[in-house]
């Protein structure tokens, strides 16, 4: 069951980003943007956990996790710290994604050259 | 022929979006890349015998590295036209816009070029993600104090 979930929670979240992405005139960053606050507005209201439990990997691949672990960093942070820890926790948990991108992505940028 | 009509000729012989081939294609990719990583991140647990949550976070940063990865040899461009949506919402899209605008304006040197165009195309989603993400928490906190 799982896995059928796993291919059906992506592949709705995909077709609704172009379905958007073909009738509007919002680009691609407009898209992930949107996704990733509405990723976090999920996760305020407890939605997310469950969509992760109930479709695993399918979940935590998409953009919207990205908005789900920088509300869940602040609300850890909070519980740790008060109301500065929203400030120190709010990057914790999304580090990875970020860390692995910027350093990768610079990694890779020195060694390769551009393609036209 | 004044311009109105121009506009119009354009608007006629422009090609059209087959919108509902490029929905089904979204759909399938997007469903597979969920389907595959979920057997991975049950492959990996029942292997390295490690906890769910670090399994996610290996997917992710392979999927980072083999976006990055095939966005610098130069052909993950052509596969974000021809599968859209379907690269561009899972984290793939992320790690492809920084590599691909630190590689663009990786000549006008190290500062002004690599470093001040680094996040050009993916800052919009750390910022807007980072301010909903603290105002949300914010509210959560005062809802619940």
């Amino acid at each position: 069951m799982i896995y059928l979930n796993a291919f059906l929670l992506p592949a709705f979240t995909c077709m609704i980003g172009q379905v958007i992405l073909d009738n509007t005139k919002l680009t691609a960053g407009h898209i992930t943007s949107i996704f990733t606050v509405f990723g976090a507005i999920l996760s305020f209201f407890g939605i997310y956990p469950i969509l992760i439990e109930k479709a695993g990997a399918g979940a935590t691949i998409l953009i919207s996790n990205f908005g789900h672990m920088l509300f869940i960093g602040g609300m850890q942070g909070y519980n740790e710290q008060g109301f500065l820890g929203i400030f120190a926790g709010l990057l914790s948990k999304s580090s990875l994604a970020i860390t692995s991108a910027v350093i990768i992505a610079f990694v890779f940028s020195i060694l390769f050259k551009p393609k036209n | 022929m004044n311009k109105e009509e121009y506009q119009k000729l354009i608007k006629a012989k422009k090609p059209k979006e087959p919108k509902l081939k490029n929905a089904l294609i979204a759909f399938f990719t997007g469903g597979f890349m969920g389907f595959f990583c979920e057997i991975l991140s049950k492959l990996l647990i029942v292997w390295l015998g490690i906890p769910k949550s670090f399994s996610y976070g290996i997917i992710c940063f392979l999927l980072i590295l083999c976006a990055s990865f095939f966005t610098a040899l130069g052909f993950f461009d052509n596969l974000i036209v021809k599968y859209k949506c379907g690269l561009i919402i899972p984290t793939t899209g992320f790690a492809h816009s920084v590599t691909s605008s630190a590689l663009e304006y990786k000549n006008d040197g190290m500062i002004t070029g690599l470093g001040s165009n680094f996040f050009k195309l993916a800052g919009s989603v750390i910022l807007y993600g980072i301010v909903s993400a603290f105002f949300l928490c914010l509210l959560k906190v005062i809802c619940y104090a």
